[in-house]
């Protein structure tokens, strides 16, 4: 039976290993082909900032080809594309206030602008929530 | 000259995929190319980085992969051949999580608790990341 997850983001790109467990774990339910809600607030709202921009790594040596800088902005897009194809959907709502406070309005289409009420009919529409909070 | 600095890194696999390395230990390593003197201890969970053939799998997200995992004992390596920087850990810190010495990456340097004052001592300053 298919399944519906929301789950909600606090930190913000590069400053923890949370999104990357996160992004592990929306990765297998998009496979499985399951509809995900993620609420992004705070810091996490500029996990879809389109204006992201990889970098080279002087230190590794590397130019920005070789070193292929993880975005987080790629990785939502993918995670959207990746849901399309196993017959799910992702409805991702960046933090509206958020957004604003950090100037990142900018998204990855398909990721869209909400507020706290989205959170709660996004939960109250889910099978699960699941909180990764910044510590 | 530069002053000499100490720098406790205590802060461990924070951001390390995102960033594909050590946020402090790249600071470190850019910093010394324009003529910073730098030495580090290595203390509480980062003394992890010291173990040889560690490793992670690139993340992956549907079509999405990442090709450049952080190496982090490959980084300390480099730390210390390339850029001429000390690298200490604590020893105490290195028991307590059953690593085996015969299991660090060579050249790192094994420090008592109780003789950190004197490592202190040699340095101007002192940064606890």
């Amino acid at each position: 039976m298919k399944k519906t997850l929301t789950i909600a983001l606090m930190d913000p790109p590069y400053e923890s290993e949370n999104l990357t467990t996160a992004f592990r774990i929306l990765n297998v339910a998009a496979g499985r082909g399951y509809d995900l809600n993620v609420f992004a607030y705070e810091g996490a709202s500029g996990l879809a900032f389109v204006r992201q921009t990889p970098h080279p790594n002087p230190v590794h040596g590397k130019n920005v080809a070789e070193e292929n800088h993880p975005t987080t902005k790629d990785q939502v897009a993918a995670l959207l594309a990746e849901a399309e194809r196993h017959g799910g959907k992702v409805d991702w709502v960046n933090c509206g206030m958020c957004v604003d406070e950090r100037g990142v309005g900018d998204f990855v289409p398909g990721t869209r602008r909400g507020s706290p009420a989205d959170l709660h009919a996004l939960t109250e529409a889910s099978d699960n929530l699941l909180v990764i909070p910044t510590k | 000259m530069a002053k000499k600095t100490l720098n406790i890194i205590e802060s461990a696999y924070r951001a390390v995929m995102e960033e594909q390395d050590d946020t402090i230990m790249w600071l470190l390593a850019a910093m010394a190319g324009a003529g910073a003197q730098h030495t580090v201890v290595l203390r509480g969970n980062a003394v992890n980085y010291a173990v040889a053939g560690q490793g992670a799998p690139g993340l992956t997200v549907g079509d999405w992969k990442q090709t450049q995992a952080p190496k982090m004992d490959r980084d300390l390596v480099d730390l210390m051949e390339k850029r001429k920087i000390p690298v200490y850990v604590i020893e105490e810190d290195v028991a307590e999580r059953g690593i085996d010495r015969g299991e660090l990456v060579p050249g790192v340097k094994l420090v008592s608790r109780t003789a950190l004052p004197g490592l202190f001592a040699e340095h101007a300053l002192i940064s606890h990341w």
